[in-house]
C-alpha cells in the first residue's frame, strides 16, 4: 500500500491519483465500524481535534464530529458566534491560541477561499479543509467518488456531469479535480452566467444545455441553487432556472442512460434543482451519500494524523 | 560646497546624451557637464562602471500621510524613494483628510520640507472627499502646489462630473489621472478574472472593467479637448484603446507598473495578499502587450504605485485583504531586469520612461541633466545582482511579492538638489 505523508487535507487539486485511492481504500475498511453495535474503535484515542466552522454547517460538521468520535478522538466544537473573531481578533491569532492548547487536528471551514492553505502553512497541527469559499471541499467530493465507486465498481471511464451553479460550488471544483484524476470524463452543466470564465481550461467537458449534460452521463450530480445568486441578477427566476436546469423525472426518461445514479451534496431545495421524486426515487444515491461522508472523514482523519505523528518523529 | 561626479557614464534622455563625463555640481545646481573635469575644492563621488543619470521621477505613490501614518510618512517614504533612485515623487490624494483642499497641500510640502530628503509634488482630488461628487477646488488646489488631479483608487463613476472635471482641469492647466474601473463589473473581485481565479474560487476583476472605463475617458478627452493620463494601464485592450486614441491625435498619455509587467495572475496561486493589487495582476498575454506599449510608445512612462500596507492589514485571508503593493525600492530593478536585461528597452530608454518622459507626463520641470538644472542625480550600478529581503525595506510597510526574488542593477547614490540624500556603504 503506497504511504500517506500529507499533514494536512487542503483540496484534491493537489493530490495525485494514488493518494485519492487510498483515501478510498482507507474508508472502505473503516465503514464497517459504523454498522456495529458497539461503533467506536481506539485508533485516534488521545488525539484532541477541534472543529472550526465559521460557516453554518449541519451535515459536514456532524459528520467530522462522528467520524472523529468513532476512531475515539476528543473533539472541541467551535461556532463563531462564540468564538474571539467576533472580539476582532484576526484570524491567525485565533488560530495560534488554539495550536497552543497543543491540539492536534483542526477542521475548518470559511466562506474565504484560500483559508486552509493559508493557515496550514504556519500552523503546526494538521489542517483539514471541510470547505473554503467557492475554492474546496475535498471530503464531499471524496465521499462522492467513494459512493460512485462503491456503486458503479470503478470510476475510469465513467461520464460524470455536474449540474448547476459551478462558479460558486467548491463542490464542483473538488469533484472536477478527484474525478478526472481517477480517469473519469467530468460534464460541467449551468447557465452561462454561472459557469467561471474559462472554465473550459478546466480539464472538462461544458455545456449550457441541460439535454447535453445528462445525455449519456453515468452519474449527474445535481448542485445547490443559492437564491441569493437570482438576486445579484445572475439568472432571472427560479421559475425558470427549475425550467432549464431542474432535473425532473421526465428530463431523465427523455435525456439520460437508464441506469443513471443521481447525487446531492444538499441541502436540496426541493423542485428547484431537483424535483421530490428524483431526489426520493430509484436512482438516487443522496442518502448514501450521507452514511459513506462518515466514512470517508474517518479516513482523512486517521491518515493526516498518522502523517502528523510521523513528521514529530522524524523531528525527534 | 561643490560636489563633482566623476568618470560616470552620463545618460540624459532629453540631450539624448549618452557619454562617458563628469558633472559639476555647486549651490544644488548643474554648472558643468564635460570631460575631465577638475575641482579641487570639491568632494569627488566615483561613478567609474556606473550610469549617472537623471532623478528618478514617480508620478504615482501612496505617500500615506496624513492619516495613514501606521502604513508610511512622508519621512519613510521619502527614504525608500530615494533608496530606489527617486528624486522626485508625487503622492496620491486619497489621505485622511483627502488632499482636496488647500490645507492638506501645505500641510504635505511643510512636512517634506521637514523630511528634507526629495521633491515631493501633491495631486489634489478630482472631486471632494473622493466621493466622485463634487468638484475640489482644482483652481486652489494648484495654486497651492498640486501638479494634477486623480481620485485615484475609483473612478469617476458619473460621466458628466468626469466630463466637467477634464474641462475645468483644461482651464486649470493641469491633466486629469484617471483610475480607470467601472465599479459595478468590479465590485467584490479580488483578483483577475480568468482561468486561475476559475481554479481559486475568488470573485475576478474582470478587464473589461478596466477597458470600459478606459473608452469612455478617452471618448471625453477627445470631446473636452482636456488632458488625460491613464494611471496603471494593466491588459492588452486598454494598450490597444490608448493606441488608437494616440493616433487620432486625443491627449492622453499613460503609464504601467512593474508588477503589472513582471508577474501574471500565476502569482496569486498560493493566495500570497502580497499579490493582491487594484488593478490585479493580469495574464501572460496581457503582459506581452504592455511590454509591446512600452516598446512602441503607447506606453508613456513607468509609475510604481507605491501602495503600503501594515503587515497585520495584509496577514488576513485573501478576500479582507486591501489592494495594493509596495514599488519604489523595487522599480528601478525590475525595470533593468525584466526590460533592459530582456531587450525590450535600451537601459537609456528605461530611464527615459523613469524620468524626463513621467516629468514631462506632469508638466514637472524634472528628469533631465543640463547646466543650470536642479542637480538631481541618480548613480545607478546596472550590473549588481541583489535579492529583495524583507528586512531591508526602507519603506515603513513590507508588502512586496518580490521579496526572496534575485533582481540586476540598483542606484548607488541619489542625489537632490546637489545634496547626497542616498548612498549605500
Amino acid at each position: 500500500m503506497e504511504e500517506w505523508t500529507r499533514k494536512d487535507l487542503l483540496g484534491l487539486q493537489e493530490l495525485d491519483s494514488k493518494e485519492i485511492e487510498l483515501i478510498l481504500q482507507t474508508a472502505a475498511s473503516f465503514k464497517e465500524i459504523s454498522t456495529r453495535a458497539v461503533k467506536k474503535v481506539p485508533t485516534l484515542r488521545g488525539k484532541t481535534i477541534v472543529l472550526f466552522f465559521f460557516e453554518p454547517s449541519t451535515r459536514t460538521r456532524s459528520s467530522f464530529e462522528l467520524a472523529a468520535k468513532r476512531l475515539s478522538a476528543d473533539t472541541l466544537s467551535i461556532a463563531t458566534s462564540s468564538s474571539a473573531i467576533q472580539k476582532g481578533e484576526t484570524l491567525k491569532d485565533t488560530f495560534k491560541n488554539i495550536e497552543a492548547m497543543q491540539v492536534d487536528c483542526i477542521i475548518i471551514r470559511h466562506s474565504s477561499s484560500g483559508v486552509a492553505h493559508v493557515l496550514a502553512k504556519c500552523m503546526g497541527p494538521s489542517i483539514i479543509n471541510a470547505g473554503d469559499g467557492c475554492h474546496e471541499h475535498p471530503t464531499q467530493a471524496l465521499l462522492d467518488i467513494f459512493t460512485i465507486k462503491e456503486k458503479k465498481g470503478h470510476i475510469k471511464g465513467l461520464n460524470v456531469s455536474i449540474i448547476g451553479d459551478i462558479s460558486h460550488s467548491r463542490v464542483a471544483r473538488s469533484n472536477i479535480w478527484g474525478l478526472t484524476k481517477l480517469g473519469a470524463n467530468v460534464t460541467v452543466c449551468g447557465p452561462k452566467t454561472l459557469l467561471p470564465k474559462d472554465i473550459e481550461k478546466m480539464p472538462v467537458k461544458v455545456t449550457t444545455d441541460l439535454a447535453e449534460g445528462m445525455k449519456g452521463a453515468d452519474v449527474i450530480n445535481v448542485l445547490r441553487i443559492q437564491k441569493e445568486r437570482q438576486k445579484a441578477g445572475l439568472f432571472p427566476s427560479l421559475r425558470e432556472y427549475a425550467m432549464r436546469f431542474g432535473v425532473t423525472t421526465e428530463k431523465l426518461k427523455n435525456y439520460a442512460k437508464e441506469d443513471v445514479m443521481i447525487m446531492h451534496p444538499g441541502p436540496m431545495n426541493r423542485g428547484i434543482e431537483i424535483t421530490p421524486d428524483v431526489a426520493d426515487g430509484k436512482y438516487s444515491v443522496i442518502l448514501e451519500q450521507v452514511t459513506n461522508g462518515i466514512a470517508v472523514r474517518m479516513a482523512v482523519l486517521y491518515l493526516v494524523l498518522q502523517a502528523g505523528d510521523d513528521e514529530q518523529q522524524e523531528q525527534q | 560646497m561643490a560636489l563633482l561626479i566623476k568618470n560616470g557614464r552620463v545618460i540624459d534622455p532629453k540631450s539624448k546624451r549618452d557619454e562617458e563625463a563628469d558633472i559639476l555640481i555647486e549651490n544644488g545646481k548643474i554648472v558643468r557637464i564635460a570631460a575631465n573635469i577638475t575641482n579641487n575644492a570639491a568632494e569627488i563621488l566615483d561613478a567609474k562602471n556606473k550610469i549617472v543619470v537623471p532623478g528618478l521621477v514617480d508620478i504615482h505613490a501612496h505617500f500615506r500621510e496624513p492619516g495613514y501614518e501606521y502604513k508610511e510618512t512622508i519621512l519613510s517614504a521619502s527614504h525608500a524613494a530615494a533608496a530606489g533612485g527617486y528624486t522626485s515623487v508625487c503622492c496620491m490624494p486619497n489621505t485622511n483628510p483627502v488632499i482636496d483642499n488647500q490645507g492638506v497641500v501645505e500641510f504635505i510640502l511643510s512636512e517634506n520640507k521637514k523630511a528634507g530628503l526629495i521633491n515631493l509634488f501633491p495631486i489634489g482630488s478630482i472631486t471632494k472627499s473622493l466621493e466622485g461628487k463634487e468638484l475640489s477646488e482644482l483652481g486652489d488646489l494648484k495654486d497651492s502646489g498640486c501638479v494634477a488631479f486623480s481620485d485615484d483608487g475609483h473612478s469617476v463613476m458619473n460621466a458628466e462630473i468626469m466630463r466637467r472635471a477634464l474641462e475645468y482641469s483644461l482651464m486649470v492647466g493641469l491633466p486629469i489621472i484617471s483610475h480607470c474601473e467601472e465599479m459595478s463589473l468590479a465590485a467584490g473581485g479580488v483578483m483577475n478574472e480568468g482561468y486561475i481565479s476559475a481554479v481559486l474560487g475568488l470573485k475576478g476583476i474582470p478587464s473589461v472593467a478596466e477597458t470600459v472605463m478606459v473608452a469612455r475617458d478617452i471618448q471625453l478627452a477627445r470631446y473636452t479637448g482636456a488632458r488625460l493620463h491613464i494611471a496603471h494601464v494593466s491588459c492588452r485592450e486598454s494598450v490597444e484603446l490608448i493606441r488608437t486614441a494616440k493616433a487620432n491625435k486625443v491627449a492622453v498619455t499613460c503609464e504601467c507598473c512593474p508588477h503589472h509587467f513582471t508577474l501574471s495572475d500565476e502569482a496569486v496561486l498560493d493566495y500570497d495578499t502580497n499579490t493582491k493589487v487594484n488593478p490585479p495582476l493580469r495574464t501572460k498575454d496581457d503582459i506581452n502587450a504592455l511590454l509591446e506599449g512600452v516598446k512602441d510608445g503607447t506606453i508613456d512612462c513607468i509609475a510604481t504605485d507605491h501602495a503600503p500596507h501594515a503587515e497585520a492589514e495584509k496577514d488576513v485571508v485573501f478576500d479582507q485583504a486591501p489592494f495594493g503593493i509596495i514599488g519604489l525600492e523595487t522599480a528601478l530593478a525590475l525595470g533593468i531586469t525584466e526590460l533592459v536585461e530582456k531587450n525590450i528597452l535600451t537601459i537609456n530608454e528605461l530611464i527615459e520612461k523613469m524620468s524626463y518622459s513621467p516629468a514631462r507626463v506632469l508638466g514637472l520641470d524634472n528628469g533631465y541633466l543640463e547646466q543650470n538644472a536642479s542637480a538631481d542625480i541618480t548613480i545607478i550600478d546596472t550590473k549588481r545582482k541583489w535579492i529583495v529581503k524583507k528586512d531591508n525595506f526602507l519603506s515603513k510597510s513590507r508588502n512586496s511579492p518580490f521579496i526572496g526574488m534575485q533582481l540586476t542593477g540598483c542606484a548607488v547614490a541619489t542625489i537632490v538638489k546637489g545634496r547626497i540624500i542616498f548612498k549605500p556603504q
